[in-house]
């Protein structure tokens, strides 16, 4: 598919093919999104309109974001799975605490479970040195327990979904969904830090060469703390946008978006091994996740086939961007 | 000689934790007997075949975050094939479950081998892959177990020769762990190939001048992790009854069982003794947590959190062995 974009070179395309996707990850990203949109049109025709636009946009905002924390996280070789358990316990803390508090109480009583999850996280990978996946692998579990330890105590009072996060997860205001305005600044927002901040640079230090960003004198475990409560609060965010657009507050809300997110910034071009890609990239991601689920949904692949191809999406591509590395 | 003397002393260590667990287990509930022991045995099955997965894996220098998944799909197989077949065809049934999980097992040290992908990320898109796979064998939980199997975990088994008090204290399920790990472990350990597993484990490089064939035992090992894993599923469905698409907790409890059972994360050092120890010590603390009339999701809190720490107080050790910036 890819191929037919980069067709004038005619000598050995496969090695060209390589340099161009290596120089410029984002044509070939937004080709590739183009072609499965022009794919979804032939096969319902019609299909693609601004409804259709608005809606794919909302649903891939809270997709975006996640893959954010994991684009940033993944930048220094980790990985953040919790986020998903993140992303339900502020949720579902935002939904019981708005019934009997006031909403800023209730959002920062929503916000504090993420900035204690992304704590535990960033001690334990960057103090311990524990694998990330395992670190945050464990932190949600436990926020797991705390959620159904939690929910029985406010069985009673019930939940209720704030309307001004209904207006921001489903409202569209002039053919644009409203949760551009969360997502917009955020994006904004973490390119910039990624780009142009001492921060962002640190980001990238550390996963290209930890031993030498070290020994030039970077805090390592401050760094990656920082990291992990950036990370979690913005999927303590995300929680709050998602219940808006999915409006039943869950044990297992956003728990579905992990396995997509990971794979969104991994087909965005960022090294799952650290030191490379960026937040372009993990944004057509995470799009091209959102039509290709469109997609599998109208050929009726059931949620098992799907996931088995989020896991080959993420072998594939890594696979080959590490070729791309080598021969360069 | 003295690391050997080191590790037999971590083991002896964990042994002795074991029995003093074993005595304030009596202590807080004076009637425990051979009964509760062979509940114990049961529950700790599935876990025990997890961590043997794990460790075969870890000793040979990896990680295999698809052990659950493995779990999860080798056991909805398992409970769907067996469903209203008769006892006769769960004769095939076992057989073909563990074919499943060599097979897919050797999937894995292919796919890392070929891919030259690190193994963390390969078994991370298996673990999306199989997942996928449990789901579309079984939707939601269900299936079911011949009698025959699921009579083979339960009760005692006599031995003659013993008194009927000593032969309360062998639960089958335990007897049936034992046969199962021995069957594999001792040869493998007594031959060439369990040598090289050990070797690749300890020094990749050093391994493969001396002529071990490094990618064949890799994918070995991987293969075995499978077929423990199948035993894991099975066990899942003979002790439930049925077959759930939806992983247990078993990834994280198997890496913090081989992290205490003194098998480092770097890989070539420890057996398979020590973790099983750890098992039994994990589940043994969840029993005494439950003879506390603790809320059971609170249990799920302080489980979690154990096994974090464990994992956070492995890779403290590991990172102190090492120089300075070399992350496993």
């Amino acid at each position: 598919m890819t191929d037919s974009a980069t067709m004038p070179q005619p000598v050995s395309i496969g090695r060209r093919l390589k340099r161009f996707m290596a120089d410029r990850p984002l044509i070939p990203l937004i080709i590739l999104l183009v072609i499965l949109v022009v794919i979804l049109q032939m096969l319902r025709p019609g299909i693609v309109n601004e409804r259709w636009i608005a809606n794919t946009a909302k649903f891939a905002i809270p997709l975006a974001i996640l893959a954010g924390c994991q684009t940033m996280t993944m930048l220094t070789g980790g990985i953040d799975l919790s986020v998903g358990t993140v992303a339900t316990m502020s949720a579902f803390i935002m939904a019981t605490q708005i019934v009997n508090q006031d909403p800023a109480v209730a959002f920062l009583l929503a916000m504090l479970p993420a900035v204690l999850i992304g704590l535990v996280n960033g001690i334990g990978v960057g103090v311990f040195r524990v694998h990330p996946l395992i670190m945050t692998l464990g932190t949600s579990l436990i926020g797991t327990g705390f959620l159904q330890v939690y929910q029985r105590t406010v069985i009673a009072s019930g939940a209720r979904i704030p309307d001004f996060l209904n207006w921001l997860g489903t409202g569209v205001t002039y053919g644009f969904p409203n949760a551009l305005l969360l997502f917009m600044p955020v994006a904004v927002l973490i390119v910039f830090m990624l780009n142009r901040t001492g921060f962002g640079r640190l980001l990238y230090a550390v996963g290209d060469n930890e031993r030498a960003a070290r020994l030039s004198g970077v805090r390592y475990w401050q760094v990656i703390t920082a990291l992990y409560i950036l990370s979690s609060l913005l999927a303590g965010i995300t929680g709050l946008l998602y219940i808006g657009l999915i409006k039943a507050p869950s044990l297992s809300l956003a728990e579905p978006l992990v396995l997509p997110s990971v794979a969104a910034a991994v087909i965005g071009g960022t090294s799952i091994f650290g030191g490379r890609g960026g937040y372009m990239g993990t944004i057509i991601g995470a799009l091209i996740l959102t039509v290709l689920t469109t997609l599998l949904t109208i050929l009726q692949m059931p949620e098992g086939g799907r996931r088995i191809l989020f896991g080959f999406i993420v072998l594939f591509v890594t696979a080959a961007y590490l070729r791309i590395i080598e021969d360069r | 000689m003295s690391r050997f003397l080191r590790n037999q002393g971590w083991v002896a260590g964990l042994f002795a934790l074991l029995v003093f667990l074993f005595i304030i287990t009596k202590l807080i509930q004076p009637g425990y007997g051979s009964g509760d022991f062979g509940s114990l045995a049961r529950a700790v099955l599935p876990y025990a075949f997890a961590v043997a997965a794990q460790t075969i894996v870890v000793i040979a220098g990896g990680i295999d975050l698809s052990v659950a998944a493995m779990m999860a799909l080798t056991s909805v197989t398992a409970a769907s094939m067996m469903n209203g077949a008769s006892e006769e065809y769960a004769l095939f049934v076992v057989p073909f479950v563990l074919a499943m999980g060599l097979v897919l097992g050797a999937l894995n040290g292919v796919l890392i081998v070929v891919t030259r992908v690190p193994d963390i990320v390969v078994t991370l898109a298996t673990l999306f892959v199989l997942q996928g796979a449990a789901l579309l064998v079984l939707g939601a939980p269900g299936g079911a177990a011949a009698e025959w199997l699921k009579a083979s975990v339960i009760g005692t088994v006599p031995i003659s020769g013993l008194p009927d008090w000593a032969d309360a204290w062998v639960p089958k399920a335990l007897l049936l762990l034992v046969v199962c790990l021995c069957i594999i472990w001792i040869p493998l350990r007594r031959s060439r190939l369990g040598l090289s597993i050990y070797a690749i484990g300890s020094n990749e490089l050093a391994a493969f001048r001396s002529g071990v064939p490094v990618a064949r035992t890799r994918i070995i090992a991987y293969a075995l992790s499978g077929l423990f894993g199948a035993m894991g599923g099975l066990s899942l469905t003979i002790s439930t009854g049925i077959g759930a698409p939806i992983p247990g907790p078993y990834l994280l409890a198997s890496v913090a069982a081989v992290v205490l059972g003194g098998v480092a994360l770097g890989g070539g050092k420890g057996g398979l003794l020590g973790p099983i120890i750890a098992v039994f010590v994990l589940r043994l603390v969840r029993t005494d947590l439950t003879l506390l009339a603790i809320d059971p999701n609170v249990t799920a809190i302080i489980e979690g959190a154990i096994m974090v720490a464990v994992v956070m107080f492995g890779a403290f050790i590991t990172i102190r062995g090492r120089p300075a910036g070399a992350m496993p």
